[in-house]
């Protein structure tokens, strides 16, 4: 199975890299082809010939507009202007009478100007596909509990069982204290969209959605609004005044600590985006060394090199689910934690999710 | 550039579409899922501390029974012993009373025996005393058919006897 994969992988990886070499008449361009797998589409890609048309939805000057994305291909499989719309590097302009993206004066620079494009990109499709994935995965689950009363777990059950129960205990419990259960589903919800979604992008032809930083942007997002919603006065109280540090010193602190409370989810953004970006970097550039020596004998190499990088994918996949997850529940820890007692200065127990330096990834 | 820039679309979709996985999850798996998980937990432990209590009450039942065996050891060797000391005590008692009886058998014999010999010998005496009459009778006939030797033996009597 897992030598099925890998092909399949290969196979697939090396189909889209044959045909992106081709678009461009002849010279590779890596950057541009990892950026554009990298990237959003409006048609998803999973090898050649194989391509899903994928529905726009436009709302601008025109009202709403709804079509197929393959509207601005023609038989050549070249780009052109549809219904008064161009398309160009990955993004829907207004077209001009020439059918070049329209432009506009702001603040002295030229800026092309679109309309608000809320498109069924490959990014947002196989973010359906994912929820899909886990509504059936753990309403299934779900069903087996109620089915098997009292019993013993098997199969789909008996999988996830232990990581459910690893997120309740390992993460949520020790880091957030005594009021982790009413934080227990969400730190599910994000610990099995990331992981799925880290998965699904290294299927071959899979959409980097973890990689793009929409997605983690609203991950961290919901970490930031829970975390503030659920706050108590200790929270806030050691913001505005951290326990035993010296007033003229607060003038500082203060402002540190604001900032603080925005750098945290814009940690868990970056890291999250960074992480898995790079992994798909590496081995599109592996695959890339084989088109840029133009040489059948560098293919092994790679192709082992981006196995071996795709099976630390798979690790890293559940990884920074896991980080994320870890990083999210010791924000609510700070947010919830009742004061300790201890002379500690507000520092130094160890347990204080605020304080904690965690290294990251 | 283009790879920091979050784009309106992807925003739009991965809000709705992760609070709709958010709320359709909590309500529909993590719940049940949580509710089945704690459930069994308690249903374990409630198990564990029901086999620990059972292990407790085998154990206090064993040594219920094991006093009970003693002490119906204790009974049996009791009774035992006074069983024993019981038939002793019979055994001592009737060796005493047949020792009893046999010296007052033995008594009895010898004191018969000794009346008996008694009423013999008497007898003897009497058979003896009638015979020396019956002899002293003939002899005395015998002697005294003459009315010389009567005279004699009246003499001689006569001078035997002195008037004192």
């Amino acid at each position: 199975m897992k030598k099925l994969f890998a092909l399949l992988l290969v196979v697939f990886s090396f189909t889209t890299f044959a045909s992106a070499a081709e678009e461009k008449g002849g010279t590779f361009k890596p950057g541009d082809m990892i950026t554009h797998h990298i990237g959003d589409d409006y048609t998803w890609h999973f090898a050649d010939g194989l391509v899903l048309n994928l529905p726009v939805i436009l709302y601008g000057e025109n009202g709403l507009d709804v079509f197929s994305a393959g509207n601005f291909y023609n038989e050549n499989h070249e780009v052109v202007p549809y219904k008064g719309y161009v398309m160009d590097h990955g993004h829907i302009y207004y077209a001009d009478a020439q059918g070049n993206p329209r432009t506009e004066m702001v603040e002295g620079k030229e800026k092309h100007v679109g309309p608000l494009d809320l498109s069924i990109t490959k990014n947002v499709a196989s973010l359906f596909l994912s929820a899909i994935l886990l509504i059936g995965v753990f309403f299934t689950i779900a069903g087996r509990y109620k089915k098997t009363e009292g019993r013993a777990p098997y199969g789909i059950q008996s999988f996830f069982e232990p990581i459910i129960l690893f997120v309740r205990d390992e993460i949520a419990r020790p880091n957030i204290g005594p009021k982790y259960e009413r934080y227990v589903p969400y730190l599910l919800t994000i610990f099995f969209f990331i992981w799925f979604n880290n998965l699904l992008g290294l299927m071959p032809g899979g959409a980097n959605l973890t990689g793009n930083i929409a997605v983690t942007l609203i991950l961290a997002l919901f970490t930031l609004i829970i975390t503030l919603a659920s706050s108590n006065k200790n929270y806030w109280a050691h913001i505005f005044k951290t326990p035993g540090v010296p007033i003229p010193l607060l003038l500082i602190m203060v402002p540190i600590e604001l900032v603080g409370i925005l750098t945290k989810p814009f940690s868990l953004m970056v890291r999250l985006f960074a992480n898995i970006t790079a992994g798909h970097i590496i081995i599109l550039s592996l695959f890339s060394l084989i088109f840029i020596f133009e040489s059948i004998a560098v293919g092994p190499i790679s192709v082992a090199f981006a196995i071996f990088m795709n099976f630390l994918e798979l690790f890293v996949a559940l990884l920074q689910a896991y980080v994320f997850t870890l990083l999210s529940s010791m924000y609510f820890g700070g947010a919830v934690e009742e004061h300790d007692h201890v002379d500690d200065m507000g520092h130094g127990d160890g347990s204080h999710g605020l304080n904690t330096p965690v290294a990251a990834h | 550039m283009e790879l920091v820039t979050p784009g309106i679309g992807l925003i739009f979709w991965q809000t709705i579409t992760f609070l709709l996985v958010l709320f359709l999850l909590s309500k529909f798996a993590w719940k049940p899922i949580m509710t089945a998980l704690r459930e069994r937990e308690s249903s374990i432990e409630n198990a564990l501390s029901m086999a620990e209590k059972a292990k407790l009450e085998m154990q206090a039942l064993k040594a219920g029974n094991e006093k009970l065996l003693a002490e119906a050891r204790a009974e049996r060797d009791r009774i035992l012993k006074e069983a024993s000391e019981a038939s002793n005590q019979m055994i001592e008692a009737a060796k005493a009373k047949a020792g009893e009886e046999s010296n007052r058998m033995i008594a009895q014999a010898r004191e018969a025996v000794t009346n008996e010999k008694r009423a013999a010998i008497a007898e003897i005496k009497n058979l003896a005393g009638n015979l020396s009459v019956e002899i002293a009778e003939q002899l005395l006939k015998r002697e005294l058919k003459d009315a010389t030797a009567q005279q004699q033996l009246v003499s001689d009597y006569m001078k035997e006897v002195t008037l004192n």
